[in-house]
């Protein structure tokens, strides 16, 4: 006990210092959570993406499209429980900078086959009968305010016009992971125009999401499907779900990989600032603990107490900077929110954070608690300063 | 009477472990400061440089790619006839109707697929983008089945390699020939007949026209003529905008990505320094007082201390630079968000960085160091000389 009490007070003798160093920590600690969450919002959309779907998109590359004729003859595939259509849309809200990822859908079966996208009954009936209507997810129609009722005007991008939609729903979460970013509107009313426009694009879809009735057959199915369509002008590439999501984020793996490296980096920064208080406050110290030694205590004690005095300030730290993580990471996701639809502080996170203060605390004790056990009586006693 | 720098320099050195653990933590503050930066000015060099001033690119209205566009013959004609095009030397106008998409193919080491644009081009893309030089093999042959890739594509992506064969739109393509474009866009492209690859993707329309202004500040007029005509749902742009458009979100993402992380780190280098300073000046109490018995003055020791900081800093901030400066052998490359397509870019110092990068270090230096640094000048002499 009175070892513990001799730690708080050494941590306490120098206020400034100490508290200066957890400052530094909590900084880092912060900075840490942070950029891990940045990391898991990157793998957001494979974190959310289910076993039971496969989607099936052109094989040459996601812009090309894929004939609505598919749809059947991938629906007598067996095992295949569902097919659902969609294609990106990509229209702008007002200008090009409020990015709202949206899509046509076929509004039934694509509901059915995503269930994590909860709809009041009214609203979902509304939607489903309502051609020229939309719904958005809860945190795309409280950034603009919108409401159920309103009229939403997309700029076409990828198809030229303007579209106007009524909002018919506003999707909730099953799960947290879920993405309430999006909005989706009828296939069947840019395909409609398409015709009268530009024939050429229309009765095209952009993915086919396939339900299947046993995960662990995805792999056969996938390759059930792509034989269908083996040299045919729009052959299929057909992955679960997850291959699919994570492909978008291997394609910006570069990033990925760079902040992690910056995350750790920040740590081995404040690795150094501890690192110097505590060689600074053992070099302080060193005739303390000469005396120490010469009233009979042991080097471990002298250990203990430099290794606990550390492990105080950087653990002070840690739990300081986990609680300023989370208004953090909530003011930092909306400043980038339009990229992320999903940024939540995950508690591998917060693990990682416990984990990285821990080892801080230590490794920044080591050299001192050394040079200090190993420090001859005599010597250390000489010592000023 | 000053106190000379070499007092400064000889503390320094005297608590070797501490600066060196100071110094370093404000280097990789640098480093990541500085690497930043480059990253950015990479991008940002990489873009610029793909366009030029007088070649202007028109695609449709409201598409914000070449990817997203569609310009079908009969419009491509109306702006390949404008009569502010320049002519070349072989007589012809220098106007490219191009074809653009995207085509995904697996990278040569890891097997994972990502975004390639691929790019038809008709004789006169070339003499468009004198930036663009064949470094091995041959151009393909118009009305062939063969492609040129970019550097950064034939040693990064399979089947880009001379000789390789690519297949897509229900054929082979034998790659021919590689190109390198100094450090542009062009490089993460691959480039083959326009007419041939409309008739493989089964697309019948044009993404771009693009073609050099006869005289660059025609843009204007032209800009104005092609908007209202109203047989095209057209828009023009310089091709040097349009290509820093294509990076606004990522400049914008890591611009925001790199304050924070700038902002973060340099407190807690700051910090770093200002631990130090503070133990420094405790522990040099009587020595402050014997200078201020010897006559120097409180703004001396005020200076003492400050220098001391931002020598410290200065040195972090140079080995910082040095680290970073390796950092130009890299190559980041990564899929553009806008254009949903691979975009290779290497980490680029300039002179503005270096600067910024020395100036920031000097700035935490000064920032970390002047607290301790006037309570040095506010000891009392007495006091100061009776503490041991």
């Amino acid at each position: 006990m009175h070892i513990l009490k001799l730690i708080f007070r050494n941590a306490l003798r120098h206020k400034l210092r100490t508290s200066l160093t957890i400052l530094g920590i909590t900084i880092a600690i912060l900075a840490f959570g942070i950029l891990r969450t940045l990391v898991s919002a990157w793998y957001s959309g494979v974190e959310a993406s289910s076993s039971a779907r496969l989607i099936s998109r052109n094989s040459i590359s996601l812009v090309f499209s894929l004939p609505l004729s598919y749809k059947e003859k991938i629906r007598q595939i067996p095992g295949v429980k569902g097919v659902s259509y969609a294609i990106w849309f990509n229209g702008a809200y007002i200008s090009e900078k409020n990015f709202i990822p949206n899509f046509a859908v076929e509004p039934k079966t694509f509901l059915e086959l995503y269930p994590e996208y909860v709809l009041p009954e009214d609203q979902k009936t509304a939607f489903i009968r309502d051609r020229k209507s939309a719904i958005a997810g809860r945190k795309v129609a409280e950034r603009f305010q919108w409401k159920v009722g309103d009229i939403i005007t997309l700029k076409g991008t990828i198809f030229p016009g303007t579209w106007d939609f009524v909002l018919r729903g506003i999707y909730y979460g099953a799960e947290k992971s879920a993405d309430k970013t999006q909005l989706f509107f009828h296939w069947n009313y840019l395909n409609e125009r398409l015709k009268k426009t530009t024939p050429r694009r229309a009765d095209q879809t952009g993915v086919y999401i396939i339900a299947i009735d046993d995960p662990d057959q995805a792999a056969e199915i996938s390759e059930a499907v792509d034989r269908t369509f083996k040299n045919s002008l729009a052959e299929t590439l057909t992955e679960t779900e997850k291959a699919f999501q994570m492909s978008f984020v291997t394609m910006t793996e570069a990033i990925v990989t760079v902040i992690q490296l910056v995350s750790f980096m920040v740590i081995i920064i404040i690795m150094a600032v501890v690192a110097n208080t505590m060689a600074m406050t053992a070099r302080e110290r060193i005739g303390e603990y000469a005396i120490m030694k010469t009233l009979g205590f042991g080097g471990w004690h002298i250990a203990i107490l430099i290794f606990g005095e550390s492990l105080v300030i950087t653990m002070t730290g840690c739990v300081l900077g986990i609680t300023l993580t989370f208004p953090g990471a909530e003011y930092f996701g909306n400043t980038m929110g339009n990229f992320f639809p999903v940024f939540d502080v995950s508690a591998m996170t917060l693990l990682l954070d416990v984990a990285a203060s821990f080892f801080v605390g230590l490794i920044a004790a080591a050299f001192p608690t050394w040079h200090a056990v190993n420090i001859r009586i005599a010597e250390g006693l000489r010592k000023i300063g | 009477m000053r106190i000379p720098l070499s007092y400064t320099f000889r503390n320094l050195l005297t608590r070797r472990l501490t600066t060196i653990l100071t110094a370093s933590g404000m280097a990789l503050v640098v480093f990541v400061f500085a690497t930043i930066l480059m990253l950015a000015e990479g991008l940002r060099k990489t873009l610029v440089d793909t366009g030029s001033y007088d070649n202007v690119i028109v695609i449709r209205r409201a598409s914000t790619t070449e990817v997203q566009s569609g310009i079908d013959r009969y419009q491509a004609s109306i702006v390949e006839t404008q009569p502010e095009i320049a002519i070349g030397q072989n007589g012809r106008r220098l106007a490219a109707k191009e074809l653009m998409v995207i085509i995904n193919l697996p990278k040569r080491r890891s097997e994972k697929p990502s975004n390639v644009t691929i790019r038809g081009i008709n004789e006169q893309s070339l003499l468009l983008r004198p930036q663009v030089k064949l470094i091995e093999g041959r151009m393909p042959k118009t009305g062939s089945y063969e492609v040129i890739a970019g550097e950064n594509i034939t040693r990064r992506f399979r089947g880009c390699g001379i000789g390789e064969k690519l297949h897509f739109g229900m054929r082979d393509w034998t790659v021919v020939g590689a190109f390198r474009a100094g450090s542009t866009g062009f490089n993460s492209e691959i480039w083959g007949d326009v007419d041939q690859l409309m008739q493989a993707f089964r697309r019948p329309v044009y993404s771009s026209v693009t073609f050099k202004l006869r005289d660059a500040s025609d843009f204007e007029a032209l800009k104005d003529r092609i908007e209202s005509d109203p047989r095209l749902t057209l828009e023009a742009r310089r091709e040097i905008q349009y290509y820093a458009d294509q990076s606004e979100m990522m400049t914008k993402f890591l611009r925001i990505l790199g304050m924070s992380l700038t902002i973060i780190f340099s407190i807690g280098a700051m910090i770093g320094a200002t631990i130090t300073m503070y133990a420094a000046v405790a522990n040099r109490t009587s020595e402050i007082g014997t200078l201020r018995a010897l006559g120097f003055q409180r703004r001396n020791i005020l200076f003492a201390f400050l220098a001391e900081s931002m020598l410290m800093s200065i040195i972090g901030g140079f080995i910082g630079l040095f680290f970073a400066s390796f950092m130009q052998l890299l190559t980041i490359s990564t899929v553009n968000w806008q254009t949903f397509s691979e975009l290779a870019f290497s980490f680029t110092l300039t002179g503005g960085i270096v600067y910024q990068s020395l100036l920031f270090s000097i700035i935490m230096g000064f920032l970390g160091g002047v607290f301790p640094a006037f309570r040095a000048s506010k000891m009392n002499i007495v006091d100061a000389l009776s503490t041991r």
